[in-house]
């Protein structure tokens, strides 16, 4: 017997429970430290999203809390130095906050909308949005405006829940799974678990994207589609399974407005709306009665199809009639399609075809009793096993919303939504549709906002404009640009503010959010912009704060640097008030606790915050004597309470710990976390996890825990009368606010509709298609995907230069070789990249892994990094203003016209060789200073927590055995 | 006992996790730390024990995308331990993992050159041949709990597509993956006979579509006669 290894000491090691923050997934982590340093992350097995496993990016933590990019201390401008110069001075943390806090304590007396709070990928808007309505500024929001908000409100205005953090695939269940426009995701590990539990059960799994990288690899099948046409690729397949009579007419009946009627009096006020009963129910006609009836009533008998007059003498049709018309019609066909989107006839029917056999033959039956909304029992439930995903490639066209709610219309039809095998809701979701809060309108000195600064605007009087029409935030968020932005358009807020359009700002805080780099469109613009004086010499953006752990490209450019902490190192809540981490049967939240000590003068930003908010007197936050209410975040989350018993965590409530969802505060919580492996689980009863749109016992669970505002049933909506209710603005027949200008009546006639169309994304109607032949597409690794971590040391030795992907055959065909130089231009701007050349990508197509390209110096890379000499950022080439034409539609955001989400993938472009001596990446950006204090990068990396334990050979092992082998 | 891994090519997504799980893991384990060259600088590089190679077979649009991690396959003729001239590198008699004794080992490649999996890594710094130990500090260290007594590269895999096992037990998961699916060595003909198997992607079962096809298609609103279904 050789001899064992000696195993390390683990008596010098402890083990501590946390969530990771390496990106947006939040999984559950078992952090073994060894004298505050960290010698093993691994998944927490008990943990509800990643049970045990761990991505790249969660094993390389370590490197994370590594990095020669980590701030040291607070900093400012240099004065007389210029913005983005790079020159800081280190200050105190008092300094800092008193600098700040005087700052803004002018700006809330005054005008608080001077204040613009916008903030990258954090998981606090619950926390952040609250500080932003106490301050009184609706010019807040966080970063899903860039990032997938057409996934969001696609959802909540049809389904009332959507992907990730509100859905998730009935993984357990599923027999038959289509991804949509994802390379890799949000739920970065839990895609993967469910995706092998489908394919071990025997499920087939299809794969839409015009790339076959990331979970395309593994697909049964890939559709190369090309990029944006996804929504009519999704119409087509309606289409056919409208035209072979595959639909779930009952659940249709049941839960949908499909048997609503439908007002028909084009060019009159009222078409399009919904007819209804003096006290504002809908009405349906009623087989048995052949009457006009309250379509809320249950054991009717609607019609699903039909056209009838109403009592009023207008004609009215089913929603279904409305539906079934236009898509039936042969625009949709497959073989029509198919010239579009370059999915074959036949590829496009079948695959309709199979998910309609397996949502209709292969129907799940569990035994499980539950009783509906009112008050029925029922002894059964049954599951259509169908289940979608989709995010980024669907979500970054200009076209994303609508495409969204076609994918969901599919859904709906196949009646696969919250049911097993299906596409299933995490609570506190799926909510009314939409929910019920409105963006605050109003901003007044020294006064917290009515309602929060984001919300869901059903009509044109809940727009944020004045009374001539124009925008109030600073992002132009819920204006005529784009009604219905629910996340906000951080991608516009320095191109506004500089430009004083609405109106000039005084301070700009970012947190966590690189925007000039490669959270911006436009990028070298951007950079102009940040530092564009006016003619007094004055910064046009006066002070920009920026909050941030690393040395980011945006640091480089702020007035204040507030540096925060590591992941190990802080509190936090990923809080059920926000998107919390809950699965389908489980309502779930989870917390951050310090790992390690901090070793630099370093805080928190939620510390920060509270912190402000305190010297700031914000009234949530001061007591009655005008003393403050919490001494800080840990004593906030705690005490703060939204509602009687409703706070940022919803477990081990109540003076004893011992009472959930809602309860007292608990002044033990945080102890109770910890000691529960920091998250808490509550488990929906059987009779609690499906059809919860009309669940009683689960919808009376939601509304005593905060979830939702009332129990009445959901009603999914097939049809929105939200979308007609801004094309009548466009078309002048609202009685309300309506556009005066051209553009906007123009975009609300075209791009809103109660039912999902598709549209060519916008940029492309406004470029000579000829001269950008390519889509132009980007994605993140599996590695990077939501990661920050491109200064990794362990992650940037997978991939530290990301090329232009295209495909061969495609390539050859214009001379251009395999790792050759080429140049790629847009409407914009060019960069110089170079080529890969693959075979997994739509001939059309082009694409990159974003975010790799980084600014010599910035993140703690040396000048020579392969990121900054041979990387590139695809953002130069695309423009965060429509393109030019010389109408007025050239000052308006490159963005859905919808919800405002960032149309990153519409960009096109022309490739041409560049000279063969042109080796290197363009534009090429001076180097970034290290900021005071920062370690520099080492040459060598030699981590580890211990000394090593060495095998031992022993010699008698050698001369007797000599080398084993056992047959030759 | 036979110890090896079990790689599911039907689920590996290529996402790393097990690269940098064991880079995680080694870099303070046995033969830690696996040096890092130019970490923050121009083609940053390091010693891993195991690595994700990307491929695509076949041309567009009949293309597909392979993903194979490879590390050291333990191989039951191990040239690597053979060609070893100071007796650094040798094979356990009672599970066939193949070591590198640290002490031993001089720095000399023979062992690189012999394998033909590119599965052993000199680390620079130390001047030491280095590669997968099969977490021989984990599977058998009795103060982890049963479940983690993995190698992490297996304990981390979001995908489920690594398996540790004897390979000389029937019963073992491993022995029974391979059977039930076909599992296949890597370059076998070269006559290594190495341990750790790859199981090839399913093939999806065909899903009837005739069953949902209407005879005649729905030409227009009108062909739908209502049904009485109550809400």
């Amino acid at each position: 017997m050789s001899a064992l290894p000696e195993f390390e000491n683990h008596s010098e090691q402890e083990i501590k429970y946390t969530t990771c923050y390496m990106c947006a997934c939040r999984c559950g982590i078992k952090v073994t430290v060894q004298n505050n340093k960290v010698r093993y992350i691994q998944g927490n097995r008990h943990h509800p999203i990643n049970k045990g496993v761990l991505c790249a990016k969660g094993n390389a933590g370590i490197m994370k809390q590594q990095s020669p990019a980590r701030l040291h201390q607070p900093m400012r401008r240099k004065p007389g130095t210029e913005r983005g110069a790079g020159e800081f001075e280190p200050i105190s943390w008092d300094e800092a906050l008193d600098m700040l806090s005087t700052r803004l304590q002018k700006i809330r007396e005054t005008d608080p909308r001077k204040l613009a709070f916008f903030t990258g990928r954090d998981q606090m808007q619950a926390l952040t949005g609250l500080w932003a309505t106490q301050f009184g500024t609706y010019n807040w929001a966080a970063h899903g405006g860039f990032c997938s908000v057409n996934m969001a409100t696609g959802g909540l205005y049809t389904t009332g829940f959507a992907f990730w953090e509100f859905g998730d695939p009935d993984w357990d269940r599923t027999k038959y799974h289509m991804l949509w426009g994802v390379a890799e995701d949000h739920a970065s590990n839990p895609i993967k678990i469910g995706l092998e539990k489908l394919k071990r059960r025997g499920g087939k799994f299809v794969a839409i994207n015009p790339v076959r990288t990331g979970y395309q690899a593994i697909a049964d099948e890939w559709v190369g589609i090309k990029p944006g046409t996804d929504g009519l690729f999704a119409l087509s397949m309606l289409h056919v399974l409208l035209k072979n009579d595959q639909f779930d007419w009952d659940f249709l009946v049941r839960y949908t407005n499909a048997t609503q009627l439908v007002v028909q009096t084009p060019g009159q006020k009222g078409d399009g709306l919904i007819l209804r009963d003096e006290a504002g129910n809908p009405l349906v006609w009623e087989l048995e009665q052949e009457a006009f009836v309250d379509g809320t009533q249950v054991d009717i008998k609607p019609a699903l199809f039909g056209e009838y007059t109403a009592p009023d003498g207008r004609p009215v049709k089913t929603v279904m009639t409305l539906l079934a018309e236009r898509y039936l019609s042969e625009e949709y066909a497959p073989e029509n399609t198919a010239k579009i989107t370059g999915v074959p006839a036949d590829q496009t029917e079948r695959l309709a075809l199979e998910m309609a056999h397996v949502a209709f033959k292969e129907t799940i039956e569990l035994d499980i009793e539950w009783t509906d909304s009112w008050g029925r029992k029922h002894d059964k439930v049954f599951g259509r096993p169908v289940s979608m995903h989709a995010m980024r490639g669907i979500s970054a066209h200009s076209n994303g919303f609508q495409t969204c709610r076609a994918i969901h219309l599919l859904q709906i039809m196949l009646g696969s939504v919250d049911c097993p095998g299906g596409h299933l809701a995490k609570p506190p979701y799926p909510k009314h549709v939409p929910p019920g809060i409105k963006p605050a309108k109003e901003c007044a000195p020294n006064t917290p906002l009515k309602s929060p600064p984001l919300g869901f605007p059903t009509a044109p009087e809940d727009l944020v404009i004045d009374d001539d029409g124009n925008p109030l935030r600073i992002d132009k968020a819920f204006s005529w640009d784009a009604p219905i932005s629910n996340h906000g358009l951080m991608h516009m807020v320095v191109t506004n503010a500089v430009n004083g359009d609405p109106y000039p700002i005084d301070t700009l805080i970012f947190f966590m959010a690189n925007m000039s780099w490669n959270s911006s469109m436009n990028t070298a613009e951007v950079m102009d912009m940040l530092r564009a004086k006016d003619d007094s010499g004055e910064y046009k953006i006066p002070f920009l704060v920026v909050a941030d752990a690393f040395h980011s490209e945006t640091v480089n450019f702020a007035d204040l640097v507030l540096p925060d902490t590591t992941y190990l190192e802080r509190y936090d809540t990923i809080s059920m008030l926000d998107r919390p981490i809950s699965e389908p049967a489980a309502a779930a939240d989870s917390i951050r606790h310090p790992i390690l000590e901090v070793d630099r003068d370093v805080r928190p930003w939620q510390e920060v915050m509270v912190e402000l908010a305190g010297r700031l007197k914000f009234p949530a936050f001061t007591n009655d004597d005008g003393s403050r209410k919490f001494a800080d975040y840990k004593d906030f989350i705690v005490n703060f309470e939204k509602e009687p018993g409703i706070g940022f965590l919803s477990g081990y409530r109540g003076k004893d710990g011992q009472t959930h969802l809602r309860g007292e505060p608990n002044p033990k919580q945080w102890e109770a976390y910890i000691e529960n492996q920091g998250f808490f689980v509550h488990h929906l009863a059987p009779n609690q996890q499906f059809y919860r749109y009309a669940n009683k016992e689960y919808l009376e669970l939601a509304k005593h825990a905060g979830w939702v505002g009332k129990t009445d049933p959901i009603t999914i909506e097939l049809y929105s009368e939200t979308q007609q209710r801004f094309k009548l603005a466009g078309q002048g027949l609202y009685d309300g606010p309506q556009p005066t200008k051209q553009e906007h009546k123009d975009r609300l006639t075209q791009f809103f509709d109660p039912l999902p169309i598709w549209h060519k994304p916008l940029e492309q109607t406004r470029i000579d298609e000829d001269e950008y032949p390519f889509y132009a597409v980007n994605q993140r690794p599996m590695f990077m995907y939501h990661s920050w971590d491109s200064q990794n040391a362990w992650l940037r030795q997978i991939c530290a230069q990301n090329y232009l992907y295209m495909n061969r055959g495609k390539a050859e065909s214009m001379g251009i070789e395999d790792l050759s130089w080429v140049w790629m231009e847009s409407h914009n701007g060019r960069v110089r990249v170079q080529v890969k050349l693959i075979e997994g990508c739509e001939p059309s197509t082009v694409w990159t892994w974003n975010a790799i390209g980084k600014q010599k110096g910035a993140w703690g890379l040396k000048p020579d990094a392969n990121e900054s000499n041979k990387g590139f950022l695809m953002n130069h080439l695309i423009s965060e203003l429509l393109p030019k034409k010389g109408d007025p539609v050239d000052q308006i955001t490159n963005s859905d016209p919808v919800t405002g989400q960032a149309a990153w993938y519409d960009l096109k472009v022309k490739i041409t060789p560049a000279d063969p001596e042109e080796t290197s990446t363009w534009p090429d950006f001076e180097t970034v200073k290290p900021a005071p204090g920062m370690t520099e990068a080492p040459d060598q990396l030699r981590y580890a927590a211990h000394k090593p334990v060495h095998l031992n050979r022993s010699i008698r092992d050698v001369l007797t055995r000599g080398s084993l082998d056992e047959d030759r | 006992m036979r110890l090896g891994l079990v790689i599911d090519m039907d689920t590996c997504v290529g996402c790393h996790a097990c690269a940098v799980a064991c880079k995680q893991w080694n870099t303070s384990g046995t033969t830690g730390a696996l040096t890092d060259y130019r970490p923050y600088g121009e083609d940053p590089s390091g010693v891993w024990f195991n690595r994700v190679r990307h491929y695509e077979v076949g041309d567009y649009p009949n293309n597909k995308t392979v993903n194979i991690p490879m590390s050291c396959m333990h191989c039951q003729h191990a040239d690597c331990v053979n060609v070893c001239p100071t007796g650094a590198s040798y094979k356990r008699p009672e599970d066939g993992i193949v070591l590198v004794d640290q002490d031993k080992c001089m720095g000399c490649n023979y062992c690189a050159w012999a394998c033909p999996y590119g599965a052993r890594e000199l680390d620079r710094e130390d001047g030491v041949m280095k590669k997968c130990t099969l977490c021989v500090d984990r599977i058998y260290d009795e103060q982890l709990p049963p479940e983690e007594r993995q190698p992490a590269c297996v304990i981390t895999c979001p995908a489920h597509a690594r398996f540790f096992g004897d390979f000389d037990d029937d019963n073992s998961e491993v022995s029974r993956l391979v059977r039930e699916r076909g599992g296949v060595k890597q370059m076998p003909e070269l006559g290594y006979k190495p341990v750790n198997t790859y199981l090839p992607p399913r093939i999806t079962r065909p899903i009837p579509i005739d069953d949902v096809r209407a005879n005649r298609v729905v030409s227009s609103v009108k062909d739908w006669v209502n049904k009485m279904v109550a809400r």
